[in-house]
């Protein structure tokens, strides 16, 4: 391995680089904050729906929960456009990342909040508070605290997922490198480059959740 | 009519088959401390959770100063109310239960002001100062800003008195709040509520601690089999109970031993 002609395609390469990392964190970013967005409703609703919306809403993520990414990422890509609602790559491939995403965080929300006691929300009952506000002071934020560590792994799952959009063309950090591998035959060189990129995301994911574990712990 | 502080009529109350509360009246006056004793299954939690509508109930009524708890009639249709104002109502009565149920994730002074902001909707000032005039009551003043992992049993239990307390109830309402403790912890928390009925709080306690609830209370009602078996001032009902059921009951409780 000639370690200056790989740093040599790498200087070259560094703009494609940079965009498809670019694309990979927006990505991901993306899928991330709708998936949890949707994905809290998802819980709440597993939780506290009423039975005809709690049906749908557990049809919804067992479905999606059971069905490979990949399958997802070329169904609103490819299915969609055949009703008639054309979305670019990009679009359809942080749509279909962020529905992943919302059914695992609902089911994380979802066993969250049932592993809170039943004392807690009679207690806030007794002192009178409504339901909005249990959920808001007592409910939420120890379900968040018992949520953490199961969404970073989610998060960084949705990052290595978004390697999977380059299927439909998204030019993403995979693509990206794919392509400069194709024109300098240094697959070796480049896909550890990559992995090593994609480690740097997840690990940076992963501190912050360390630090927000950290900050919000429950002293005992 | 007289004015009762807490009026049950006919108070019915089944789970699904199994009829727990078969008609329960009782009516009670402002300072009165009453402890209600019987054995386990015999209702005596089920009837204190209906009074502030943890509890659904099926039948009768249940009202503090007149305002009827939980239900209202409107075109003879028997309907619960609305989710806010059952909200208001439970706060008109504050309760203590056997595993405490403080709030994990906040100090012993958020715990007593958490009420007292949002839904008495005090300034953090003015919540703050309550919430340390009553851990004072408690003996915590100095644990406020613990946490309650960090807090004995005892402690703990003494917190969720005073948060229960400071939103000024009408009624205070115990569940069995010794039961969960270790026995050298018990006499704390039976002292601070002792405390309270001196100053003429209204209290309906749920105990096992018979000698207690001879000390404390001004009346007492042993439950049995969903009915009120008996009632009466706790002299009579110690030393001279009427029913079988009721000296049989004494026989096994702790009274007497000690």
């Amino acid at each position: 391995m000639d370690i200056a002609h790989f740093l040599d395609i790498l200087w070259l390469a560094r703009i494609p680089i940079l965009k498809g990392l670019g694309f990979t964190i927006s990505i991901s970013l993306l899928a991330i904050c709708f998936g949890t967005l949707l994905g809290i409703f998802v819980g709440l609703a597993l939780t506290y729906g009423v039975r005809p919306l709690r049906w749908i809403v557990r049809g919804y993520t067992d479905f999606i929960r059971g069905t490979p990414v990949l399958v997802l990422v070329l169904a609103s890509y490819y299915v969609l456009s055949t009703i008639g609602l054309d979305l670019s790559p990009f679009q359809a491939g942080v749509l279909a990342l962020a529905v992943f995403c919302s059914s695992h965080v609902g089911e994380i929300v979802r066993g969250a909040l049932q592993a809170i006691p039943k004392g807690q929300t009679e207690a806030a009952k007794a002192i009178g508070l409504t339901f909005p506000q249990t959920f808001a002071y007592v409910l939420g934020p120890q379900a968040l605290r018992q949520v953490l560590p199961a969404w970073v792994n989610t998060a960084a799952e949705m990052v290595k997922a978004s390697t999977l959009l380059s299927i439909i063309g998204v030019a993403e950090l995979l693509l990206r490198t794919q392509e400069i591998i194709s024109r300098s035959f240094l697959s070796l060189e480049f896909y550890f480059f990559a992995g090593f990129l994609y480690f740097i995301i997840n690990y940076a994911i992963e501190r912050f959740g360390r630090y927000v574990e950290r900050k919000t712990a429950i002293p005992s | 009519m007289p004015n009762h502080l807490l009026e049950i009529r006919d108070l019915h109350k089944s789970y699904g088959e199994v009829e727990v509360l078969k008609g329960v009246d009782c009516t009670m006056a402002q300072g009165d401390v009453i402890s209600i004793i019987g054995s386990s299954g015999s209702g005596k939690t089920t009837m204190l959770r209906c009074i502030n509508m943890l509890e659904e109930f099926q039948g009768g009524s249940i009202s503090i100063d007149g305002e009827e708890i939980g239900y209202e009639t409107v075109g003879g249709q028997r309907r619960r109310k609305k989710e806010k104002e059952i909200a208001r109502q439970r706060a008109l009565t504050g309760m203590a239960f056997q595993q405490f149920n403080l709030f994990p994730h906040m100090s012993a002074a958020r715990n007593v002001m958490l009420g007292l902001m949002k839904v008495k909707k005090l300034s953090k000032d003015e919540a703050r100062s309550i919430a340390e005039k009553w851990l004072d009551r408690v003996g915590l003043r100095s644990r406020a800003d613990h946490f309650p992992g960090q807090l004995s049993g005892g402690q703990q239990q003494r917190v969720a008195i005073a948060r229960a307390i400071a939103m000024n109830p009408r009624l205070m309402l115990f569940d069995e709040v010794t039961s969960a403790l270790d026995p050298e912890l018990v006499n704390e928390v039976l002292q601070v509520i002792k405390s309270l009925a001196q100053d003429g709080m209204s209290m309906l306690l749920v105990t096992h601690e018979m000698r207690f609830a001879y000390e404390v209370s001004n009346r007492v009602i042993f439950m049995n089999q969903g009915r009120i078996g008996e009632e009466g001032n706790p002299r009579e009902m110690f030393h001279k109970p009427k029913s079988e059921r009721l000296s049989e009951f004494l026989k096994t409780s702790s009274f007497g031993e000690r």
